[in-house]
């Protein structure tokens, strides 16, 4: 009576008959799974549910994805677990996203590297924000960067992630790049998600929070946060097009938090062409896109090799971040 | 009045045969879910939730099937933790302290029934408070920064003294024991594993799940293995008689002042994003404890000690749900799991959620309306055939309460890691409870600890070091005076009832735990 057991009896009840599978290639997986490394809520249990649910209407899995989740260890847990005893398994895609980079990076998964998986391909990109309260005087983010320059204890910025996580490291490269001398002093305070780090920025805890774009939009809507800048490299289409990016303010900060799938290590090549090409028809697909819009995700639109690529770019970026300011020697 | 006028419109949404069938489905599941220990209700919702997904309901349909098992599993934690004192999730934790106790002197049903009423009304009411008050509870969240958590914290574990134990050593060390272990894991405020011995598995800390489990379920079942055969396994075998399975007016009629203060307490606790059920359920008890336990008799079956934690717990799971709705933070695991929900199913929670999709926020509200209803009424019958359980002979329940503990566990993980966690607890369990340790300020300490240490460190760092902060505001200040008098009163008081408290120290040290 597990949770996949269940899930597994659930489908096959409602199911009786799978759609066939459409795919006209040498692999199918039997059962396709996804592994979810957290608690049901978070943005990889989102990215499993969301994603299997549409790669199944879109008749690109044979039949339910099963969404496990394996939390641990920020990730970690599920990533020893692939390495160690599912190496070779082909039906498994695991979700990941610029903090499972981030993790590897900093040697947060002992023993662990990136090339010890198959990296299948992204999903979207979610990027970074660094916001005031509505009722602040800072106007835009070279004003909060002259705030830290001048007095870096003046300023509490919170976010979601750990002290050395992405949410902290975004910030930093923003200041990084408008000149903070001593980056390491800027002030930065950990809570347990965005939505409690916005919480206290309107309660006044705070003065600037640093999150994704996603777990701001409802307060950017309401008009009780108002978002600095966009940490993109260009301006963000449709509704988040009035949004300032913080290279045109003069700060040369980029910070996306991707989200995509990476695969067992030593997954056949059929297995793993059978899935890239699956992340990218899902990616292409109306359904997909309609996704990305609700849920605030830009376009990240790389699969394969490319994504294999981006991924070891990102993680050698983040170490020398991580070196500067000494959360790895 | 518009707020009364939106919710008939709810009522009308939700009153589709499909959707009265889905909430009778997940009050029914959420209640199996939530009296399995291990399984809680944000397992319970997660497992739903490719239910909804697959049968293609639409947003308010998935909201009411969701909620239902929420509030289903709320109910269903208090069977457990009285018919066999291990707590089904961590809320009801608090009332095994009443519940079990009244179990062995034969008022199983009156315990389940009367927590099924209490339940209600907690929940009722906070259903209430939730169509009047989200607008502006939400300010009432915003005013709590990390300072006013962290005495809100403090003020949990001072009022501690005396909850479950004779011996206050004892229960100060079983606190401290609970604090050292939510040590464990990497600290967010720096970013560095604590006590983690290298062991990826322990960087996200213990899960306070395998904990509960262990501590109470396996211990019992050690403890049985110990007594097996001997006359001395009438410590974990129940009287076989049921007693009579509604509650007397005069208790519910004792209970209701009670209910009220707790229900308000709870609620509070649930609004608070940083607090929970856990939270309200423990407050609740242990205030309640302070002002009518005259008597000494909570922690010995007083149908109070059942009824505070329940209403408290099942107001805060409504409580919870306004920082998710009206501000999109989850207030409780079980609330970030339906926030994640929503989000799928393109609804974004948030200060515009009311009047953006007031279809879905007032069809939700009425849904748990009509839910809590079904729960009671399904609730009450139900004692009768609960109560059952206590008959089953120990030697065929104990392999059953072993059996699920280990499937719950590995269900919600996937780890065998975490199994051997549980049963390291189960073995410390057992050890404490020889040394007539109580096992509720463990458990408190390992669920509130990080919390409170956490915003100790947020509010200290906020004012570089300046530990004044954690003074204040008014706010902080009043916490601290209602936790010192919480602490020091009995301890002035305490002379006068000690003679008292000899009395009957034998009889309950040989019943808490």
């Amino acid at each position: 009576m597990t949770i996949t057991f269940r899930r597994g009896l659930i489908a096959a009840a409602l199911l009786g008959t799978a759609p066939a599978a459409l795919m006209a290639q040498g692999f199918t997986p039997e059962n396709p799974e996804c592994i979810a490394p957290a608690n049901p809520g978070g943005g990889w249990d989102f990215t499993c549910r969301q994603a299997g649910k549409t790669m199944q209407d879109l008749d690109l899995i044979p039949s339910t994805m099963q969404v496990v989740n394996l939390a641990g260890g920020g990730g970690g847990v599920a990533f020893a677990e692939v390495v160690n005893k599912r190496a070779d398994d082909n039906d498994l895609i695991v979700a990941a996203s610029s903090a499972t980079a981030t993790r590897l990076a900093q040697n947060a998964y002992p023993g662990n590297s990136m090339d010890q998986v198959r990296w299948l391909g992204a999903l979207g990109a979610d990027y970074g924000v660094i916001a005031v309260a509505a009722d602040s005087e800072v106007q835009d983010l070279p004003a909060l960067m002259e705030m830290i320059k001048e007095d870096p204890t003046s300023v509490s910025i919170g976010g979601g992630s750990a002290v050395g996580g992405w949410d902290h490291l975004k910030v930093l490269i923003a200041a990084q790049e408008a000149g903070v001398e001593d980056v390491r002093k800027v002030k930065y305070i950990a809570f347990d998600g965005g939505g409690e780090a916005v919480t206290q920025l309107l309660g006044g805890s705070l003065q600037a929070f640093t999150g994704d774009l996603s777990e701001s939009t409802g307060f950017v809507d309401s008009g009780d946060i108002r978002v600095l800048a966009v940490l993109a490299p260009e301006r963000l289409e449709g509704e988040f097009s009035d949004i300032p990016t913080a290279k045109e303010q003069g700060i040369d900060a980029v910070g996306a938090n991707w989200r995509g799938f990476y695969g067992p290590g030593e997954m056949s090549d059929e297995a793993y062409d059978y899935w890239v090409s699956a992340i990218e028809q899902l990616y292409d697909s109306e359904e997909w896109k309609a996704v990305m819009e609700q849920n605030g995700l830009a376009p990240l639109d790389l699969q394969g090799d490319e994504f294999e690529s981006f991924v070891s770019e990102s993680v050698s970026s983040i170490t020398d971040l991580s070196k500067e300011i000494g959360i790895i020697q | 009045m518009d707020t009364l006028a939106s919710l008939a419109d709810g009522f009308a949404v939700a009153l589709t045969w499909q959707n009265i069938a889905l909430a009778l489905m997940g009050c029914f599941l959420g209640t199996i879910m939530g009296a399995l220990p291990g399984l809680g209700p944000s397992n319970g919702v997660a497992i739903l939730i490719p239910l909804a997904f697959t049968l293609g309901l639409g947003a308010t349909p998935s909201l009411i099937l969701l909620t239902s098992v929420y509030y289903g599993a709320m109910y269903g934690g208090r069977i457990s933790s009285i018919l066999l004192n291990i707590p089904g999730d961590e809320p009801a934790m608090m009332t095994c302290l009443d519940g079990h106790p009244m179990a062995r002197q034969g008022r199983a049903g009156e315990a389940l029934a009367l927590s099924g009423v209490a339940s209600f009304v907690g929940a009722f009411f906070a259903t209430w408070g939730l169509v009047f008050l989200a607008p502006q509870l939400v300010k009432v969240a915003l005013l709590f920064g990390p300072a006013e958590y962290f005495a809100l914290f403090a003020l949990a574990f001072m009022t501690l003294g005396g909850v479950s134990s004779t011996n206050q050593a004892k229960s100060a060390f079983a606190a401290a024991l609970g604090l050292g272990l939510a040590m464990v894991g990497v600290d967010t405020q720096t970013g560095v594993p604590r006590f983690t011995f290298g062991e990826v598995h322990l960087y996200d800390g213990i899960d306070f799940l395998v904990a509960i489990v262990g501590l109470f379920a396996l211990s019992e079942v050690f403890i049985f293995l110990e007594h097996r055969g001997t006359d001395k396994d009438a410590s974990t075998a129940p009287r076989l008689d049921i007693g009579r399975i509604t509650p007397s007016l005069a208790m519910l009629k004792k209970c209701t002042p009670t209910m009220m203060r707790t229900t308000v307490l709870g609620f509070i606790a649930g609004v608070l994003p940083g607090a929970g059920a856990s939270l309200g359920s423990f407050i609740s008890y242990s205030m309640e404890k302070k002002l009518v336990d005259k008597d000494n008799t909570f922690g010995t079956g007083d149908p109070r000690g059942v009824a505070a934690p329940e209403a408290g717990n099942n107001a805060a799971a409504g409580g919870a749900l306004v920082p998710m709705l009206a501000l999109g933070v989850p207030g409780s695991g079980t609330t970030a799991v339906l926030l994640a929900v929503l989000l799928s199913l393109n609804i974004t929670p948030g200060p515009l959620l009311f009047t953006q999709n007031p279809d879905v926020v007032w069809g939700l509200i009425a849904a748990l309306f009509i839910g809590n209803i079904m729960l009671l009424a399904m609730n009450i019958p139900m004692v009768g055939l609960f109560v059952r359980v206590l008959m089953v002979p120990p030697r065929i329940l104990m392999p059953v309460v072993a059996m699920v503990s280990f499937v719950g566990i590995y269900g919600i993980s996937g780890s065998s890691f975490d199994l051997m966690v549980m049963i390291a607890f189960g073995v410390a369990g057992w050890v404490l409870r020889k040394l007539d340790v109580p096992l509720v300020p463990v458990i408190l300490g390992t669920l509130l600890g990080n919390a409170m240490e956490v915003n100790m460190r947020r509010a200290v760092t906020i004012a570089d070091g300046d530990y004044s902060v954690l003074i204040g505001s008014w706010l902080t200040l009043g916490l601290w005076a209602v936790a010192i008098i919480g602490f020091v009163l009995p301890i002035f008081v305490g002379g006068v009832v000690k003679a008292r408290m000899r009395g009957a120290a034998e009889r309950e040290a040989s019943i808490t735990d």
